[in-house]
């Protein structure tokens, strides 16, 4: 398909296809979302956003999360009074803290997260922690990240939360090897890939974020990291910094990209290809075969994703490979182009990259393309319905485990259950 | 700075996109970042709009803050106009961009459009969602609304505007359907309806109707006052939720009109006076209710739960400070303190304390009162998917009073119900245990603070106590204890505690059970 040619600039990107790079509205989360997730992944950490209203209720609208009796995050809401100096803004926090903290003696570590306003008033939260973390450490430690909509996209925002761990870590100066899957995951995700490294003989290896603050891997030259997931580029460097090498994969979702994470483990270890072989074997052909039924009902149909979680490309990736599925626009928020190295290789030649957004003009190249499923967020799912496009809401697919093999039908199955629907009513 | 679990409104933008969302052919441009954006799925998801609301959002990022904010939001303005082709614009600030500064409504006016361009203040660290939306509204009416025509046509019936409604509203939908009905069956035609619906040529004919229905003060109070003072119209502000509510709207319209009132209040379709008399609705005399919303709904559902069921209300409250004063009345008169709070941990300390046997709130008290166990029936905003049911479910009017019987009463247990599991306590299928069918089954959730680590996140409710020291409970008062039927243990026990603690009593025995019962029982 082509794109308006106006806003588009047509780059050469490594794989010799275009990308449409824009400019102006942007129908996406900002990075205090990732506070939804993350509060549920590590148990003993809350996330305090120092922001206004409008973080507030954008948390608790964003993913209707109103099921917790009293849940691992709060907003410290900046009022008018606030605005007026910032001595005092620093004292309120201080005061807002020690409430907090008083209430909540679990707590055992304290994210400050910065907000849209928080940056624009240039409030100082790293100086904020550091100052906390002196007055309650050892029994929590303070940590601070921006979760800012000027400065992160949805997914980013657990980008720099577990940027801001990785100071964290502890010294790892041993010449034993070990291996740090980066990114949170579903805990039964977890489980089975710690199940599958152990089978392959890889190891010691740890999880980041950890489900415990206490339980923080270390990290040095010897550590070997492979990402979870594709929006971990502070992440990544904060590790590199660290001496952590990055083990080149595509990321885990479907058989294929799985199997070529797990292959990237497997290489650096030096597993011998043919236990390799026999210890995925069973997976690999359960997840083949599970994939099976998804395909006859997704093969052939046309896919357009609006960015959203930077998920977009690996996700195309096992759509278009182990389903069949044809590619029409993909869009992500941000293309990194060295992270996605694996993945981009494996995309079909004909697909349209796009990076950033014009929701509108989006909005038109999608209605013109007419494809048989959209990829878009809640804002623009409904109103596509309306107009008898098929939607698949994207926050699902960070909220229902889609990684390894065992998921790898259930990815599928969020991408094939809209248009069996559509299908099956008959009114 | 102000710690916050849960809001029960929204910034003032939000207020100010409920306006321009129920409007046609109205545009808001909002200088804001991309997590604003958020905003959308309120209308798209929560109320299952099938269009996006019209709400253009700048999305500027931290690169552009050094360089130019305005050119961008001036961009939007230009591409909204051409692209939309709105009647009028409204144009402003989030809380991020109020920050930077820009001026909207002067950079929108320097562009020249066609159209009104009407600039809001919103100062969003000050102020919440319904203040946004009364403001919008006003600030919409004053702008557009011109003054009647010298000679106004003559016309057969009274004529009238509903102010008030706008999307996201807890059933603003089905209330303006069943004004229309009842004012059409009182002889009254409907000028327009604003903002629900209505377009900026509605806003600029308000003024040439009779009089203005104030559907919901928190939103129209602002603008039906300037339409009063410019104008000279009068307005109506009873809300009609409940029975005598209704009858008390009816007969000011008739008062205001000159219509006859009579037919009306006789045919009323009202089934809730018959079936709260008749003998099956006498179980629920008495019964201790909690009620807290926004002011309008907080308010009726008082007067409802009181005369119209005969319930006892023991707690009412608001998180609407600006309608402070008058929930504070009516809790003198029912002789309870108001509750006048955002604080959602506050309302769940003061259920607690309470241990009502129904709570009546917003979705955050059903959440409240789910891990509790007890009753709920959500009337009042913020809301919900299931805020906005397929059926026709209003609450104004006489058929709104029909609604509200049946789902404040579906949450109550059947009298026959309560009395087998009061007679039988110990049934292995019936039990004290077993949380009862109608509030989904399953283990109970202790309403005390000892609930043994049953509630889900723990500290929640641990620290609610008076700070009095606790009296221990022999063995045989806590078995005498666990056969009083739950929804009365909490009571019991609270009471028992207060009855010891007075008396210097340093064990508490099924003796002291019973005669703390004797001392409270009237």
């Amino acid at each position: 398909m082509s794109a308006d040619p106006a806003p588009t600039q047509p780059l050469i990107d490594a794989r010799g296809g275009g990308v449409i790079r824009e400019r102006g509205q942007r129908e996406v989360f900002c990075g205090l979302t990732g506070i939804v997730w993350l509060h549920r992944k590590i148990q003993d950490a809350f996330f305090l956003v120092v922001g206004s209203r409008t973080c507030a209720h954008l948390i608790q609208s964003a993913a209707g999360v109103m099921i917790f009796a009293e849940p691992r995050f709060a907003t410290a809401i900046i009022g008018e009074r606030d605005l007026a100096g910032l001595a005092d803004l620093n004292d309120e926090l201080d005061r807002e803290v020690d409430r907090l903290l008083a209430r909540r003696p679990d707590i055992r570590m304290l994210f400050l997260v910065g907000s849209c306003p928080s940056e624009v008033i240039k409030l100082d939260l790293s100086r904020a922690a550091e100052r906390l973390s002196e007055r309650f450490m050892p029994e929590v430690r303070v940590l601070n990240y921006s979760g800012s909509g000027i400065e992160t996209t949805f997914t980013q925002g657990e980008d720099a939360c577990l940027a801001a761990l990785v100071p964290e870590l502890s010294r790892d100066d041993s010449d034993q090897a070990s291996l740090l899957v980066v990114g949170a995951l579903a805990d039964i995700v977890e489980d089975q890939f710690r199940h599958l490294f152990d089978e392959l003989g890889i190891g010691p290896v740890a999880f980041l974020p950890p489900t415990s603050s206490r339980d923080l891997p270390a990290v040095g030259p010897s550590t070997r990291y492979l990402l979870a997931q594709p929006f971990l580029t502070d992440t990544a460097r904060a590790l590199e910094e660290r001496g952590a090498l990055r083990l080149d994969a595509p990321f885990p979702l479907g058989e294929e990209g799985t199997t070529g994470w797990l292959k990237a483990a497997a290489d650096a270890w030096g597993v011998d290809p043919g236990r390799f072989d026999a210890r995925t074997r069973q997976a690999r052909q359960r997840a083949r075969r599970a994939l099976e039924r998804h395909k006859q009902e997704l093969a052939g149909k046309r896919v357009f994703f609006f960015p959203d979680s930077q998920l977009e490309v690996p996700l195309a990736r096992f759509l278009a490979r182990e389903l069949d599925m044809r590619l029409t626009e993909v869009g992500t928020p941000y293309l990194h182009r060295e992270h996605l190295a694996a993945e981009l290789a494996l995309l079909p030649d004909d697909v349209q990259l796009s990076e950033g957004q014009h929701v509108e003009r989006q909005i038109d190249r999608c209605r013109a393309a007419a494809p048989d499923v959209v990829v878009c967020g809640l804002g623009l799912a409904n109103p596509f319905e309306a107009e008898g496009i098929t939607t698949k809401w994207s926050i699902e697919l960070l909220f229902t485990p889609v990684q390894g093999y065992e998921q790898a039908a259930d990815c599928a199955e969020l991408f094939a259950r809209p248009l069996r629907r559509r299908e099956a009513l008959a009114i | 700075m102000q710690l916050t679990v849960w809001t029960y409104e929204g910034p003032p933008h939000v207020g100010a996109m409920r306006i321009a969302t129920a409007m046609k052919d109205l545009h808001y441009v909002l200088h804001a970042p991309q997590g604003d954006t958020y905003a959308d799925l309120l209308f798209t998801m929560i109320e299952r709009r099938a269009e996006r609301p019209p709400v253009t959002y700048t999305t500027f990022q931290a690169r552009d803050l050094g360089a130019d904010t305005a050119d961008l939001f001036q961009t939007s303005v230009r591409e909204t106009w051409e692209r939309f082709e709105p009647k009028a614009m409204i144009v402003g600030a989030s809380c991020t961009a109020e920050l930077i500064q820009d001026d909207p409504g002067g950079l929108a006016e320097a562009l020249d459009l066609p159209i009104p361009v009407i600039p809001l203040e919103l100062p969003s660290y000050q102020r919440k969602e319904n203040w946004g939306a009364s403001e919008t509204f006003y600030q919409i009416v004053r702008a557009l609304c011109a003054p009647p025509p010298e000679d106004k046509p003559q016309r057969l019936r009274p004529c009238c505007n509903l102010l008030g409604a706008t999307a996201l509203g807890f059933r603003h939908r089905d209330d303006v359907e069943e004004l229309r009905k009842l004012l059409d069956q009182l002889g009254i035609d409907i000028n327009v309806v604003a903002p629900w619906n209505a377009t900026p040529a509605d806003i600029a004919r308000l003024a040439d109707a009779d009089f203005n229905v104030v559907m919901y003060p928190e939103i129209a109070d602002t603008a039906a006052r300037w339409l009063k003072r410019m104008h000279g119209q009068p307005f109506i502000d009873i809300v009609p939720i409940g029975v005598s509510a209704t009858r008390d709207f009816i007969e000011a319209v008739a008062e205001l009109t000159g219509v006859d009132p009579e037919p009306v209040l006789e045919a009323g379709n009202a089934r809730l006076p018959w079936y709260s008399r008749s003998i099956d609705s006498t179980y629920l005399t008495g019964k201790r209710v909690f009620i807290f919303g926004d002011a309008t709904h907080a308010l009726a559902a008082a007067r409802i739960a009181r005369e119209e069921l005969a319930f006892e209300v023991v707690g009412l409250g608001t998180y609407s400070r600006e309608f402070a004063r008058e929930v504070r009345a009516l809790a003198k008169e029912l002789g309870v303190d108001a509750l006048i709070t955002d604080d959602y941990l506050e309302v769940e300390a003061r259920v607690i304390e309470l241990q009502p046997e129904m709570v009546l709130g917003t979705q955050m008290e059903r959440h409240i009162a789910k891990r509790l166990g007890i009753g709920c029936a959500v009337i009042s905003a913020p809301v919900h998917v299931q805020d906005y049911p397929a059926a026709y479910s209003p609450q104004m009017g006489f058929e709104g009073a029909n609604t509200i019987f049946d789902t404040w009463v579906h949450p109550l247990m059947m009298g026959l119900e309560e009395h087998l599991l009061g007679m039988f306590s110990e049934d292995f299928e019936f039990s004290n245990a077993a949380r009862p069918s109608h509030l989904g089954g399953g283990a109970r959730i202790e309403a005390e603070p000892d609930g043994d680590g049953a509630e889900e996140e723990g500290t929640a409710v641990s620290d609610q106590a008076d700070g009095a020291e606790e009296i221990p409970w022999s063995d045989d008062a806590q078995k005498t204890l666990s056969r009083i039927p739950f929804f009365v243990r909490g009571k019991a026990r609270r009471n028992t505690e207060t009855y010891a603690r007075e008396r210097g009593i340093d064990t508490i025995t099924s003796e002291t059970l019973y005669d703390a019962k004797a001392h409270f029982g009237r």
